[in-house]
């Protein structure tokens, strides 16, 4: 039985349509890649399922229930979390309260110091351990990308949508991100992730989704759909298909 | 043991207007007043970072309350009444603007203040046919003063647990970004709405007990919107995000506020304005801030040399 499924899921911006039709379903314990070049519409895909974009047409399913037209909290509470493009950190909080505020305010809320075993937990699961009291805004960037990864985990999801959580790494940063990611597969968690890091895609996702201008153009295994002719043009120009 | 030292503070309060004489204990009074209204902005304005010009809307409801029903209702009851009537005029506020956010949200409070206003003239004027009222109730100042404690004694009880609570942190992260607050599961408006009305409640209990301090009232002199620019700069000025930062705040200004409408009737206006201009660029998070980056920067200076 599918955990997600799309069923030609269209947005419209005015006169622009940024997904157009789109349809799939994501397996339980899945991991797959949501590809495409910039401006294809993978990240307008990922908006509606966490329920920050409405949809302009289709509906999306979790489970056995419809979520497309739930607000964002309700989806979230129905299993789905979420990182962003932009790294979006709490600023103004410390890097523990930062994941505190995923677990107070999940479906099972956790409070006092049950919370704060979990917060110790989740932060040196991803490599971010002993620093919860430091303020969110003094972290670099791949420590950022971490917290805001533990939050999404503290969430306690069953699809984790990962908006190119990689981008911007550095290779050993690389390295450590992508065995941190594969770690989650223990878990059972299924992730959707958008990644233009093609080494990273291939490490973890065992199935592929590829978007140009809005509409799906492969989906499949990896290995093949990296392999399309189609994708290649997409990404690359017809002169290397 | 912080307890303890704040039920002593409390209790040593309490004497206060056996000790001085009428002068002080009005200023006291006024002390008190803004310290509760700017505790009780900060309270939903702190966090969210929502700047609310519609204090003096629910403070002057307050006062207008006990000037309407306090010949006809025993005193406590009137009070209820007030902040039953304080709930009911944030709740509709809060649904109606608080999905608005920045500069919008600034300027529907600032209408809102001036619409209540009318509402009442227009009442007075047309339903009544009487524009100003006497408040006739038996209190002395010090009987106000000690109302005025406790209002301010549970306003810090509710702001001290506000912080700790989980309602708290949600307000925190509405503040910080909405955006990933409504992704974690935060039912935003209700966080909002909730803040919003025990803020505008307490409000609305603090001009109910000082209305009898005026004997005369009248829309122009309750629904003054200087109010709330004033409490406003001193919540600001103490810093919003700490739980004795706008009392803090609201006993300079208060005092200095006195003195230049003493002394300077006619400029009273412009220093305010320049006032405030100053507090928001020297000081944006308020004075306890600056004296915390000041002894950090000191301490660091110190490990260095």
């Amino acid at each position: 039985m599918s955990l997600l499924r799309l069923n030609n899921v269209t947005k419209r911006f005015g006169g622009l349509t940024a997904v157009n039709g789109l349809s799939f379903d994501l397996a339980e314990g899945e991991i797959v890649g949501l590809l495409g070049p910039n401006g294809s519409g993978k990240t307008t895909a990922l908006n509606m399922i966490s329920g920050y974009l409405p949809l302009s047409d289709g509906s999306i399913g979790l489970v056995d229930e419809t979520i497309s037209g739930l607000p964002p909290e309700h989806i979230a509470h129905r299993g789905v979390a979420r990182t962003f493009q932009l790294v979006r950190a709490l600023p103004s909080l410390s890097v523990g309260e930062n994941v505190l505020a995923a677990l107070a305010f999940r479906k099972a809320p956790l409070w006092g110091a049950g919370a704060k075993a979990e917060i110790d937990t989740l932060l040196a699961d991803v490599g971010l351990g002993g620093r919860a009291d430091q303020p969110a805004d003094s972290l670099t960037y791949i420590d950022l990308k971490r917290m805001e990864l533990a939050r999404a985990l503290a969430s306690d999801p069953r699809l984790l949508l990962l908006d190119e959580w990689l981008a911007g790494l550095n290779p050993t940063e690389l390295q450590a991100g992508i065995e941190l990611i594969s770690a989650l597969r223990q878990r059972g968690i299924t992730i959707l992730l958008v990644e233009h890091v093609m080494d990273a895609v291939r490490a973890l996702c065992t199935r592929c989704i590829v978007m140009n201008t809005g509409s799906k153009i492969a989906d499949g295994p990896t290995a093949e759909v990296l392999a399309d002719a189609e994708v290649i043009r997409a990404y690359l120009g017809a002169d290397h298909a | 043991m912080k307890l303890a030292a704040a039920l002593i503070a409390l209790l040593a309060l309490a004497f206060v207007p056996s000790l001085v004489g009428p002068y002080p204990l009005g200023l006291m009074i006024g002390i008190l007043g803004y310290g509760i209204l700017a505790t009780a902005w900060a309270l939903f304005s702190g966090p969210t970072r929502y700047i609310s010009l519609a204090t003096v809307a629910f403070f002057g409801l307050g006062a207008y309350t006990v000037a309407v029903l306090s010949e006809t209702l025993p005193y406590p009851l009137v009070l209820l009444a007030a902040a039953a009537i304080g709930l009911v005029v944030a709740l509709l506020v809060g649904l109606a603007t608080l999905r608005l956010a920045g500069i919008y949200f600034v300027i529907f409070t600032f209408g809102l203040t001036e619409l209540v206003r009318q509402l009442v003239t227009y009442y007075e004027v047309n339903v009544t046919r009487t524009l100003g009222r006497y408040v006739f109730l038996p209190f002395g100042p010090e009987h106000i003063y000690w109302q005025l404690l406790a209002l301010l004694a549970a306003t810090l009880a509710i702001a001290f647990w506000v912080r700790q609570s989980k309602i708290g942190l949600a307000l925190r992260v509405i503040g910080d970004d909405p955006v990933v607050a409504s992704h974690l599961g935060i039912r935003i408006t209700r966080v909002k709405l909730t803040l919003f009305s025990i803020s505008a409640v307490i409000m609305t209990l603090a001009g109910a007990i000082q209305a009898p301090r005026w004997t005369y009232i009248e829309p122009s002199i309750v629904f003054n919107p200087t109010t709330s620019f004033l409490v406003v700069i001193m919540a600001l000025l103490g810093g919003p995000n700490r739980l004795f930062g706008p009392l803090l705040g609201a006993i300079p200004l208060f005092l200095l506020f006195e003195w230049l409408s003493a002394n300077f009737p006619n400029h009273y206006s412009i220093i305010l304005g320049l006032l405030f201009i100053a507090i928001v660029f020297v000081l944006p998070n308020g004075v306890l801030a600056a004296v915390d980056s000041v002894r950090a920067r000191l301490t660091r200076k110190e490990a260095s040399a």
